[in-house]
């Protein structure tokens, strides 16, 4: 017994050494299981696929998984920052579980980069100097949507969203940017699934388009309705409602629908190819919009890191701000608030083959900042 | 505002009652004879869609795959009676509770490590999709129209089965006085495990039904659950009569609330705010009829005196 700890303690020793020399340790909180889990399996997906490419030794990823409960999230966080120690933490896919995490993981001095939500608060008022959004903020691709509206012409659009802060910041995002008349606004319960009754109101309504952000399952309710209605109006949305994960599930309905994504898979550089290419490879199914987020924000990790160690705070989050990685997305760089100035781009919904995907027609808008930066005080 | 949209928002709200109704008239039964609190039974109508889902992607029949979700959660209800259920008849509610959220969390896991995490595609088929004229000009989807129409059929044959079957006859016998009928010489376990077979497929068809026009998904049977559960209360626990009459109530009341409510708050506040506060009050709105109702008849509308 004791020869063979002895042995073991040996072999330990130098990967022990090897480790001290820059241990980070990084503690992933996602969604891995019920109705929301597909986001979160894509982001953990695209995110430990760029660990995986960089190869570097002395980086340990932790990943748990939320349920989508903000309780459950705040329970881990606790955990992975006091007993595991934790340097960074990203993952969160929902914005009320990142603001039931975030203000306290940035208090306690951990770095948080958050890969998908971005609700305004944290951009504006409440936004702190470890606080990263490598997505977007909440706002962003709405208005890019209502921009698009603007240059399509149409004069009288027809908007919905669940009844909850997203849906309303998404609404708002929309009317900020949209110059047009409303012909109806309407905000439905937070997991609706039959939209019936929505559909006879646009029908009754005179509008020339419709604005819905419905994120996954009531998305796809809601197009496959909106399909078999008869009502022909032009729809567009964000991209959460046509991402990779969901088209397959909508199919036919989807088709031709106009949708807003700061990511597709044609954006064309060198990064981006490489990406999709070996994602498609690794898990045998086309990469979506919060899969290109989670590969974003491992790399611009692993750029920081190029750079600093993360327990040198100041100079691991100035590497941080520089953003010099290569983004699947192209051009990348942070606001003074540590959100993204991106170009927003609008897709339209083909098939490719037997796989419903996405192709870019324009750019919404270009370098676009949130805002709320300038609520900003840090 | 017309009465055309107002004659389709009864439809939509028809509709969503009818859907209910499946659902409800298995929870009912199952709570009615057995005296079995089963959440579990939104898992029964996700297991239905899953099936569907899954058989229509291999033979591109609907048909087919509307007979895989009724044979497919007959199955799985009567697997669930036979391993787990049947010991917790003797048992209290909080045990039931227990044990049938314990089988949600293991039908969903199951089922996502089944068919993965992304959302399953099935959609209507040619022959039923599209809108349909309706006399008064009204423009209504064929195949929510065809739910409805398949709803009623089931719920004339539910009536029938209970009313006049011998089955039927067994069945209300076991929600009177258990220990009788088995008295008598009825082979009470079968029973049980044939109702909790019947609840499940009904369960099962709804989720296939309704997998067509909304996301097949893990989860999708909780908040179906909820509105079932509301349901059974409104019309009195162990009453079909009840299930359908609660579930064409709670139908039209979610659906004409949603629509009208948000626009009478329009005639005296601005658009935004009258949106907002209408679309919180009118997802109130069942429960507020549930506890007007429970407030003057406190075992429901076709409750017997429990």
């Amino acid at each position: 017994m004791k020869t063979i700890r002895m042995l073991a303690m040996a072999a330990a020793v130098p990967a022990l050494a090897a480790a001290a020399q820059a241990d980070t340790k990084i503690g992933m909180i996602t969604t891995l299981s019920g109705g929301g889990a597909g986001l979160g399996v894509d982001v953990r997906d695209g995110f430990m696929l760029a660990i995986e490419q960089d190869g570097r030794e002395g980086v340990e990823v932790v990943i748990e998984d939320d349920q989508r409960k903000p309780d459950v999230a705040v329970q881990i966080a606790d955990r992975m920052i006091q007993s595991e120690k934790v340097d960074v933490m990203t993952g969160i896919i929902w914005s009320n579980l990142a603001m039931a995490v975030v203000p306290a993981a940035t208090a306690q001095g951990v770095f948080y980069l958050s890969p998908n939500a971005g609700p305004s608060a944290l951009a504006g008022k409440r936004c702190h100097p470890n606080y990263f959004n490598v997505a977007w903020q909440n706002d962003n691709l709405h208005e890019a949507a209502g921009a698009y509206a603007n240059e399509a012409g149409l004069k009288n659009s027809f908007i919905l969203a669940p009844n909850y802060p997203a849906g309303k910041d998404a609404l708002t995002g929309y009317k900020r940017m949209y110059g047009g008349e409303l012909a109806g606004e309407i905000y439905t319960k937070l997991g609706q699934t039959d939209y019936a009754a929505e559909i006879a109101q646009i029908r009754a309504s005179g509008a020339d388009s419709v604005y819905f952000f419905l994120p996954g399952g009531m998305g796809i309710s809601f197009l496959k309705q909106y399909a078999g209605s008869g009502v022909d109006l032009p729809v567009v949305g964000p991209a959460f409602s046509f991402d990779q994960g969901i088209l397959q599930a909508v199919g036919d309905a989807a088709l031709g629908v106009k949708n807003t994504s700061q990511w597709n898979k044609d954006i064309d550089n060198e990064a981006n190819a490489a990406f999709v290419a070996s994602f498609q490879e690794k898990y045998g199914r086309l990469p979506s919009l919060y899969a290109s987020q989670g590969f974003d924000t491992a790399n611009l990790i692993l750029s920081a890191l190029d750079k600093s160690e993360a327990s040198d705070a100041d100079a691991f989050r100035a590497a941080l701000k520089a953003a010099e990685f290569a983004s699947v997305r192209g051009d990348f760089k942070f606001g003074d608030n540590h959100h993204p100035i991106q170009d927003i781009y609008v897709r339209e919904v083909i098939k490719e083959g037997d796989v419903f995907t996405n192709k870019i027609i324009a750019t919404g808008l270009s370098d676009h900042a949130d805002a709320y930066a300038g609520e900003c005080k840090m | 505002m017309t009465y055309i949209l107002v004659l389709e928002q009864i439809l939509n709200g028809l509709q969503l009652g009818i859907m209910l109704f499946l659902m409800a008239a298995g929870l009912t039964l199952v709570f009615g004879v057995m005296g079995l609190i089963n959440l579990a039974h939104g898992s029964l109508y996700m297991v239905g869609a899953f099936a569907a889902a899954a058989v229509a992607g291999w033979t591109g029949s609907f048909l087919l795959a509307l007979i895989a979700s009724l044979a497919a959660a007959a199955a799985a209800g009567a697997l669930m009676e036979l391993v787990v259920i049947r010991r917790l008849y003797r048992r209290d509610h909080l045990d039931q509770v227990l044990a049938t959220f314990a089988l949600i969390l293991i039908f969903s896991e199951g089922t996502r490590w089944l068919f993965g995490s992304f959302p399953l595609f099935l959609d209507v088929p040619s022959y039923l999709s599209g809108p349909v004229s309706l006399p008064g000009g009204i423009e209504y989807p064929l195949y929510r129209l065809t739910i409805i129409l398949i709803g009623l059929a089931i719920a004339a044959g539910l009536f029938l089965l209970i009313a006049r079957t011998r089955i039927g006859i067994q069945i209300r016998a076991g929600e009177a006085d258990r220990e009788m009928i088995a008295a008598l010489g009825v082979d009470i376990s079968k029973l049980y495990t044939l109702v909790f077979a019947l609840g499940a497929a009904l369960a099962g068809l709804a989720g296939a039904l309704v997998g067509a026009i909304q996301s097949v998904q893990v989860g999708m049977g909780e908040p179906v659950l909820i509105l079932a559960f509301v349901v059974i209360v409104i019309g009195g626990i162990g009453s079909i009569k009840g299930a359908l009459a609660g579930a064409l109530l709670v139908g039209m009341t979610d659906t004409l609330g949603g629509v009208f409510l948000p626009q009478l708050f329009a005639l005296f506040m601005d658009p935004a705010s009258a949106a907002s506060a209408g679309a919180s009050l009118a997802s109130m709105l069942i429960y507020i009829l549930m506890a007007a109702i429970l407030l003057v008849r406190p075992s429901g509308l076709y409750g017997g005196s429990a």
